[in-house]
């Protein structure tokens, strides 16, 4: 049974009154010792919570210390190609966006990863529009071809594929996936997006099993946050990672919290996400999923990820830039998303030392898989 | 007086095993390090690049003082665990191998069957295997045939601090062991160091408790008077414990 068989017994309406029905004693429950299972989730992100968030987040803090240790993992994105077949009304790489569009050659690929290496990265991840036509998997092969001498780590988020492309993929050196669902309501889903393959919910919310099946280390998910009620959203997440761990039990499942930030084409997010959300939702994740990966990017400004580093978070982009070829030219195409955080990759493991952790550039070891 | 600890032909003092994951600074690990006295430090080859002497963790470990323990976790069968021990020691890191053969990221509980073919085939190539096992007596009698230097049976989950949960088959392991037996992972506290070692076990080796604590080289030093405390307590003989309380001075004594 696939996560998208799970949830036809579940509606969004159904859980968003769920979560909107807990107690403040449903809350005291949840925070009790004893296991965690979904409905306790359900209690510890409702509004009955928001004013125990200060206890949820030293849970967090300590789970997360436990697992994980003190320290951050570092990585850098690199846009391959901005190129887009889908329409999807909150993003920048929109087809119908008047924009120039841009694939990096091999050679091109190979600079930005030289780039990226020079700074210390070494955990990569790949990063394209979703246009098959202009980022082929024998295309991809190449690059991580050329990629895995100068990393241990590569992974990618680009468009979904079959289960066997995957494979190929993971034997060419790629072990983590990334691939957000954006929104776990159907019906706003299909509303956000409008034309391209990206209209079939279940094809997307199927990729991250395929991506298990295939046998990548890591698998990612994610909800676009600002689209819809970000509660119910992180209750899908909730049960989502949980199928994912159970099924695929060989894989690490990571979640990020991309919040819509300004883009090219003017979305205004129809359900903000406050600070205050954000954390509430990051850190009541971590305490259902002591285990689970959780990545925050330079999305997020520069105080907000500093503040959020002893509460759950186990990896942070740094550096980063959205455009396509960014690192090495300056690019005219627009990029993805708007960054907030300008710092270095330096500046970043140096603020990263004066919290208290360690900033950690290589977590993996190419040599397990090639 | 005790006899010293001999692991593959390899002799030490200290009892105490250290790991250097989860700390929040290379400086603070090597203070640990220090304190703690362990002569025997695990490195993950994932965490490092043991190409590179200037690496941060290994550039505090001072391979003169310490014997490197290299470890394959992340490794999720036989083949990748020997992949990256044979690339390991090629690459310097010397001949001990901490065997860990962990398939599942979250609780990072030891594949058996992966570890005792991994094992077969590093014993063959030469090293200096402790594979890191659950508390499986057959499994530990396996990898004990097998010639691994020792048995490294757990206490609890890795990084739980729960103490030993795996008591009783613990106990099994140690009466019927020839090899030494070091209790891995789970060990939250310097009690359970000492727990540990009045049972019999031959070390412990301990990382997170001591990584996350509020002064983590104060708390090496409190594990290393834990494991200490242990172990001369199982010297000198313990009392066993009873239901009843039992006089010191037997009441039917005059009878004989």
């Amino acid at each position: 049974m696939t996560f998208y068989d799970r949830i036809q017994e579940y509606s969004w309406d159904k859980i968003t009154e769920q979560i909107h029905r807990k107690t403040a004693e449903d809350v005291r429950t949840a925070l009790s010792p004893g296991t965690m299972d979904v409905d306790k989730f359900v209690s510890l992100v409702s509004p009955s919570a928001d004013e125990v968030l200060e206890e949820i987040a030293r849970s967090a803090q300590i789970i997360t210390e436990q697992r994980f240790g003190r320290i951050v993992g570092l990585y850098a994105p690199m846009y391959l190609s901005n190129s887009c077949t889908n329409s999807c009304v909150y993003c920048s790489f929109n087809a119908s966006n008047k924009m120039d569009r841009e694939t990096l050659s091999v050679d091109q690929a190979v600079s930005e990863a030289r780039h990226l290496h020079s700074q210390g990265f070494r955990h990569i991840l790949l990063v394209s529009g979703e246009d098959q036509g202009m980022v082929s998997l024998d295309y991809l092969k190449e690059v991580v071809g050329k990629l895995r001498d100068l990393f241990d780590s590569i992974s990618i988020e680009i468009y979904p594929m079959e289960t066997g492309d995957y494979r190929e993929l993971a034997a060419s050196g790629v072990d983590g996936l990334i691939v957000y669902q954006e929104t776990y309501n159907p019906y706003l889903y299909a509303k956000v997006h409008k034309a391209g393959k990206k209209k079939d919910y279940r094809w997307r919310i199927e990729t991250p099993e395929r991506g298990g099946s295939a046998g990548f280390r890591r698998v990612g998910i994610g909800a676009l946050l600002g689209l819809d009620d970000w509660r119910t959203e992180a209750v899908y997440l909730a049960m989502h990672a949980r199928h994912l761990m159970r099924r695929h039990w060989r894989s690490q499942v990571t979640i990020s919290f991309p919040r819509l930030r300004p883009a090219v084409g003017g979305y205004t997010p129809p359900c903000p996400v406050s600070d205050r959300d954000l954390v509430h939702m990051l850190t009541a994740l971590r305490v259902f999923l002591p285990d689970a990966g959780l990545l925050l990017s330079t999305r997020e400004s520069k105080e907000f990820r500093d503040n959020m580093i002893p509460l759950g978070v186990t990896s942070m982009s740094a550096g980063s830039c959205t455009q396509v070829g960014g690192y090495t030219s300056d690019s005219a195409s627009a990029g993805q998303f708007e960054i907030a955080d300008h710092r270095s990759p330096e500046e970043v493991a140096e603020t990263i030392k004066n919290i208290g952790y360690e900033p950690v550039w290589k977590d993996w070891d190419a040599a397990f898989i090639r | 007086m005790d006899t010293p600890l001999v692991i593959g032909g390899h002799t030490f003092t200290s009892r105490l095993l250290m790991g250097t994951g989860k700390f929040s600074s290379p400086e603070v690990m090597k203070e640990a390090l220090q304190e703690s006295g362990a002569e025997i430090v695990t490195v993950a080859l994932r965490r490092v690049n043991i190409h590179d002497p200037k690496d941060s963790i290994l550039a505090n470990v001072d391979r003169e003082r310490y014997t490197l323990l290299p470890n394959t976790s992340g490794a999720r069968d036989a083949e990748e665990a020997v992949r990256l021990a044979r690339l390991a020691r090629a690459a310097g890191g010397g001949d001990f191998i901490k065997l860990e053969v962990t398939p599942d990221p979250n609780y990072l509980l030891p594949d058996p069957v992966e570890t005792l073919k991994a094992a077969e085939i590093l014993i063959r190539d030469g090293f200096i295997v402790l594979p890191y096992i659950h508390a499986d007596p057959i499994l530990a009698k396996r990898l004990e045939e097998a010639g691994t230097a020792t048995v490294m049976p757990l206490g609890s989950p890795i990084g739980s601090n729960r103490g030993i949960r795996t008591r009783d088959a613990i106990e099994i392991i140690i009466e019927m062991a020839r090899v030494p037996v070091v209790v891995d992972a789970g060990l939250g506290a310097p009690s359970h160091a000492a727990e540990a070692m009045e049972m019999g076990a031959d070390a412990v080796l301990v990382n997170t408790a001591i990584a996350v604590a509020g002064d983590p080289p104060a708390m090496a030093g409190a594990f290393k008077k834990g494991t200490e405390a242990g172990r001369e307590a199982y010297l000198a003989g313990l009392g066993k414990p009873r239901k009843k309380a039992e006089a010191s001075s037997p009441l039917t004594g005059f009878l004989r």
